[in-house]
């Protein structure tokens, strides 16, 4: 079996507490661990100190803010509460659905949404283990200097996986993030970077508490899109969260809003320009057609995650056409 | 035949029939509860006093030279208390005896990534593991071979063993002649193939625990599926002789064939117990367990199939090149396999096959359920799909044609006896609704058939001997128990519970008081191991043997006693009963107290062997010959997603002639297995390395390494067709092997149903589909070929 590291663990039980602990050098937090855990079995971080969530109350609720017009969700909710929380559901389904789709049972009942927003990148060539990463000299992310996707290339584009990512950027939602100086906003949009070594806009000695999702005020619509080979377990080999802001409930309605985001690509999710679609229909064939066509034009995927990365980009275009057909029913 | 084996019995009256007891009923496997509580220990959890923790040290390369090992430095580390190189196991071993060609380590050098080439002992896991990091191997990279036929064509030398250099094995046979044949057959079929490397994925990584008793005894508990194999092997290459050694193979996690040959882990633990005088364990990462490999081999193949306008298969012409890895393993029998075992359940006027298996530098391929036959299953299946299509005959019809029959001799010369493959037919044909549905199911959607036969063990040893191939003690007791001593090896397929349902049934004892004590070298007899599906045709006719010679001699101490002939004495349902006066009886432990009081202990022991008439008078003729061959026919539907290439396969029925169920839910259990794992094969599963990554395993774990979920399988309709055998126990053959065979080209002719197009290579993976469709769109657009299904497609997704 691969063996963990040699760690020291913390529990702390309020968010200034938890401040404090994560400060010390070499603190590391970990929420549920399925992704923190295998990493470390990998020999992908040596953290001296693990930080566990687990017992911060205030971080394990979904909360409705109807003052500030936002759906609060704790950074410890796990993905099975949030995926069968009714309320969500209704209100976000492609949140709720997305939550639901990341890998099994068993790993969403200990995984969380804020390890989810904050799940490491990953490539073929780094998440293995140290032995198998020595036999071809490491690269950019792990034990060497080179990098195996894109030949002399000089930063890494290891791919954003998370399957909720996208959706949330979609939903415009934002994080709280709270660190030594306090608590600050920052807009998911803006939140990850191209380096896919460092891919996330997390300051030293910060955690990220709450995602924050805006409670739509006018009729709007959502979908999900992701493409595995198995129905389970995998990670997206790709993904597509859609958001219509619409002038009325219904299929036919017209588009006075979009926004189109793609995972899987490389270290950051890519939020496409879709002012085309503003003014159009949503059940306009044509739609769905033009919906395809800008994530296949602008989203292109690497072979940094299995499967060909051409066969990848052109289901973009199938499966952004079926998640906005599947708008309309 | 099936209804015979009531007259074999004591204390039954002949030609009466006689309800059977628990043959044909439904068990739970004796160790299910234990299993599914978790209470079995399996052998990574054993723990023994002192016991210390081995690490095996791989090669990073494929193909290097090893200049220097600093053991030194690594055993002056605390904690560290042995190390060992392939300078300490000399002598080379191999399964097959014909062909030992590997070092329990790397002796000169490595030839995959994952090559074993040191093992450390130490204190526990993560000192052990700081121990094997800090050992410094000097190495000179050598030039690497992946591709078998720039291997084959190559003068570098990969395993310094191999006497015919990177020819592994060759075989070329013919039957009838081809070249005529075919000449004058109204349609040739002409077809290649490639089937891709797949692995087992048991779900307990190999494990082993070796250590030295008291008396010198050197006993090894490990993860294996062939005990016997193990012990010989140990012996060589520890030099120990064979009475000093004790294997013992704890409860398993699944096999497969993965566990069917020894491995460094059962060599290095031995060694370093030996060197240190403490317990050693090992236990494989998941990644160890993909670079021990032996999983199904590679395989090009280039088939030529001439048809009358009939369809009778007038000619095979099958040319195959095996990949075969680093090491023999099986490869011998496996080249052989990929032939031999191809001339049922069709009839072929000629056959000639030419196999070549090769040295490339990759982890070594051996033998997977189903070995070496499941690949050019694949290829002929497929031919005789489009031999259908071409000919413009239903495929059903054109394999019912073919029929070889029973109690006849295939082309090749093997001995067939029973066989209900026409009936497997009849079966998949209607539960499928075959005649209703086949080619006129909507655009997308569609229907494949494919057949097969396997054997049900090897009618010859792997080390020629003129012992049984099966030997197994039964003792029975005052306590009204019995106990089984076999050498097999139950390695979740549920052997041990089949010995036990016949003990059962020949001595009216309930199931639980039956304790079955298997794969211990030191309490059992030899038995070969659980391999080519053949403990419950041999070991279970070494049962009954057992059992029944037990049986007379209690039923004939009852009726002595009762002063009434045997024949009027059943034992059944837990007591010796007067057939003409029920109400004249005894409970077993009474019966055997009885028994034990006039002879002393009540034991016996039962042998089997092969008949030796099976098999063809030609070199190599005795390879692939079985005592009873089992048959198979799948109908698979899928659904083909045509703008993803997703497949989507919806049900499949397997229909199986595995001779009479001895344990229907187990047999089931078996097809349902296999159709999962052929099924994985089809899709998604691929053991490859990196060729442009210096050979590396392209996902050597569970997440990167694709086998279905729950979610992905498919619903299985298995059909149990029993066509007794004369040479099975009770007319048994085998259940868990042979219904892997046709899912794989039932998908693909399925796949050609649904939108017209051949998948000929594995995995029939999106991209590799959508390719296909497109290609063949492309087709239809210029006019070369016209639509496929044009009347039956509707406006999809």
């Amino acid at each position: 079996m691969l063996r963990l590291p040699v760690f020291g663990s913390k529990s702390p039980t309020s968010i200034e507490e938890l401040v404090m602990a994560i400060a010390e050098p070499g603190a590391r937090i970990v929420a549920g661990g399925t992704d923190l855990l295998p990493n470390l079995k990998h020999k992908l971080h040596a953290p001296t100190t693990l930080v566990s969530l687990d017992r911060v109350a205030e971080l394990q609720r979904i909360t409705w803010d109807r003052e500030a017009g936002l759906l609060r969700i704790g950074a410890g909710v796990t993905l099975t509460q949030l995926a069968e929380d009714a309320e969500v559901s209704k209100n976000f389904s492609s949140l709720s659905k997305a939550a639901g789709l990341v890998a099994s049972p068993l790993i969403r009942n200990m995984a969380t949404i804020g390890g989810n927003v904050n799940l490491d990148t990953r490539c073929r060539y780094v998440n293995q283990s140290e032995f198998w990463r020595s036999a071809i000299g490491g690269c950019l992310k792990s034990e060497g200097d080179v990098c195996h996707v894109v030949p002399k290339g000089r930063s890494c584009v290891a791919a954003m996986s998370s399957d909720c990512v996208p959706v949330l950027i979609s939903l415009g939602a934002h994080l709280v993030q709270v660190g030594p100086e306090g608590r600050r906003e920052v807009a998911m949009a803006d939140y990850y970077h191209s380096d896919g070594i460092a891919h996330t806009h997390c300051q030293p000695g910060e955690f990220t508490a709450e995602i924050c999702v805006p409670i739509a005020k006018t009729p709007a619509r959502a979908a999900y899109g992701k493409w595995t080979v198995r129905k389970s377990i995998d990670f997206p080999l790709i993904s597509v969260a859609m958001h219509f802001a619409l002038d009325r409930d219904a299929a036919d309605a017209t588009i006075t809003e979009a926004r189109i985001c793609l995972g899987v690509l490389a270290a950051r999710p890519k939020l496409l320009k879709v002012d085309a679609l503003v003014g159009l229909r949503l059940n306009d064939p044509t739609t769905a057609e033009l919906v395809g066509e800008l994530c296949f034009k602008q989203g292109k995927p690497l072979d940094n995650v299995p499967y060909e990365a051409e066969y990848r980009r052109k289901m973009l275009r199938v499966f952004a056409s079926r998640a906005l057909r599947d708008l309309l029913a | 035949m099936a209804g015979d084996f009531t007259k074999e019995r004591g204390g039954r009256i002949e030609g009466e029939e006689v309800q059977a007891w628990q043959i044909g009923k439904a068990h739970r496997k004796i160790d299910a509860v234990d299993r599914m509580r978790g209470l079995l220990r399996y052998t990574d959890d054993l723990k023994l006093p002192g016991m210390l923790h081995c690490k095996i040290v791989r090669s990073p390369y494929a193909h290097a030279k090893i200049l220097s090992i600093d053991s030194a430095s690594v055993l002056a580390m605390p904690g560290v208390h042995g190390v060992v190189t392939g300078k300490d196991f000399p002598t080379p071993y191999g399964v097959i005896p014909w062909t030992p060609d590997e070092n329990a380590l790397a002796v000169d050098k490595a030839l995959h990534v994952g090559d074993g080439v040191a093992a450390i002992a130490a204190i526990d896991e993560d000192t052990a593991n700081a121990a094997a990091r800090a050992l410094k191997i000097e190495w000179e990279v050598l030039p690497a071979h992946f591709d078998p036929a720039e291997s084959l064509a190559s003068a570098d030398q990969i395993n310094p063993y191999s006497r015919t250099g990177n020819l592994s094995k060759k075989v070329m046979l013919e039957f009838g002649e081809v070249e005529n044949q075919l000449a004058s057959s109204s349609c040739v079929i002409e077809g290649d193939y490639f089937f891709e490397g797949s692995t087992h994925g048991a779900i307990e990584p190999h494990c082993a625990v070796a250590n030295v008793e008291p008396n010198g005894v050197l006993t090894v508990w490990s993860a294996t599926q062939v005990s016997h194999y193990l012990h010989r092997e140990l012996a060589k290459v520890l030099d120990l002789p064979g009475n000093r050694i004790r294997v013992i193979q704890p409860p398993l996690g699944g096999a497969f064939g993965g566990k069917s040959e020894p491995f460094d882990l059962e060599f290095c633990v031995a060694k370093l117990a030996l060197q240190t005088g403490r317990p050693v364990k090992c236990l494989y990462t998941r990644e160890e367990v993909f670079y021990s490999h032996r999983g199904r081999h590679p395989m090009q193949m280039h088939y030529r199939t001439g048809f009358d306008k009939d369809g009778k298969i007038l000619a095979v012409d099958a040319k195959t090149l095996i990949d075969g890895g680093a090491y023999s393993s099986f490869g011998l029998v496996t080249t052989y396999y990929s032939g031999q075992l191809l001339c049922a359940p069709y009839a072929f006027g000629s056959y000639r096959f030419d196999s070549k298996r090769v040295v490339t530098n990759k982890p070594a391929c051996g033998p997977k359920r189903g070995h070496g036959s499941v690949q050019p299953r694949f290829a002929i299946e497929c031919q005789l799909d489009k031999g259908a299509a071409a000919l413009g005959i239903d495929p059903i019809e054109l394999r019912r044609r073919n029929f070889i029959g029973h109690d006849t001799k295939t082309i090749n010369e093997f001995q067939i006896g029973s066989n209900g493959f026409m009936e497997c037919l009849e079966r998949v044909e209607a539960s499928s609704q075959w005649k209703e549905r086949y080619g006129k199911m909507s655009y997308g959607r569609g229907l494949g058939v494919a057949g097969s036969t396997y054997i049900s063990g090897t009618n010859y040893c792997i080390y020629p001997n003129d012992m049984p191939q099966a030997a197994v003690q039964v003792s029975l007791d005052r306590s009204g128990r019995a106990r089984v001593f076999s050498g097999a090896n139950d390695i979740g397929q549920g052997s041990s519970t089949m010995l036990a349902v016949i003990v059962s049934e020949e001595l009216g004892l309930e199931l639980a008081d039956i304790r079955v004590v298997s794969a211990d070298s030191d309490l059992c007899p030899v038995d070969l191991g659980a391999y080519s599906s053949r403990i419950t045709l041999m070991v279970g006719n070494a049962c009954v043997q057992a059992a029944s010679r037990l049986r007379k001699q209690v039923v004939a101490h009852v009726a002595s006693k009762w002063q009434i002939p045997a024949k009027r004495v059943n034992l059944v349902r837990g007591q010796a009963v007067d057939i003409e006066n029920p109400e004249t009886c005894m409970s077993l432990a009474e019966a055997f107290a009885l028994a034990e009081a006039e002879d002393g202990m009540l034991s016996a022991v039962g042998n089997y062997n092969t008949p030796r008439d099976r098999h063809g008078e030609y070199r190599g003729g005795t390879i692939g010959a079985s005592p009873a061959y089992s048959f198979t026919a799948h109908v698979a539907e899928v659904d083909v997603d045509v703008d993803t290439g997703v497949v989507q396969v919806i049900k499949v029925w397997v229909a199986h002639d595995c001779g009479r169920a001895l344990s229907p839910k187990i047999v089931e259990g078996q097809m349902e297995g296999s159709v999962y794992m052929g099924f994985g094969e089809a899709l998604m599963e691929q053991h490859v390395v990196d060729y442009n990554k210096g050979g590396v395993h392209t996902g050597p774990s569970l997440l990167d390494y694709r086998m279905p979920t729950f979610l992905d399988t498919p619903d299985i309709e298995s059909l149990i067709v029993e066509e007794a055998d004369d040479q099975g126990p009770y007319g048994a053959k085998e259940a868990g092997e042979g219904p892997l065979h046709p899912i794989i080209p039932a998908i693909s002719n399925a796949i050609f149903d649904a939108v017209g197009v051949r998948m000929d290579k594995t995995p029939f993976s999106p991209p590799r589909v959508l390719a296909a469709i497109e290609a063949r769109r492309a087709q239809e657009a210029s006019g070369e070929l016209a639509p496929h299904k044009a009347a039956l497609r509707e406006e999809r997704r």
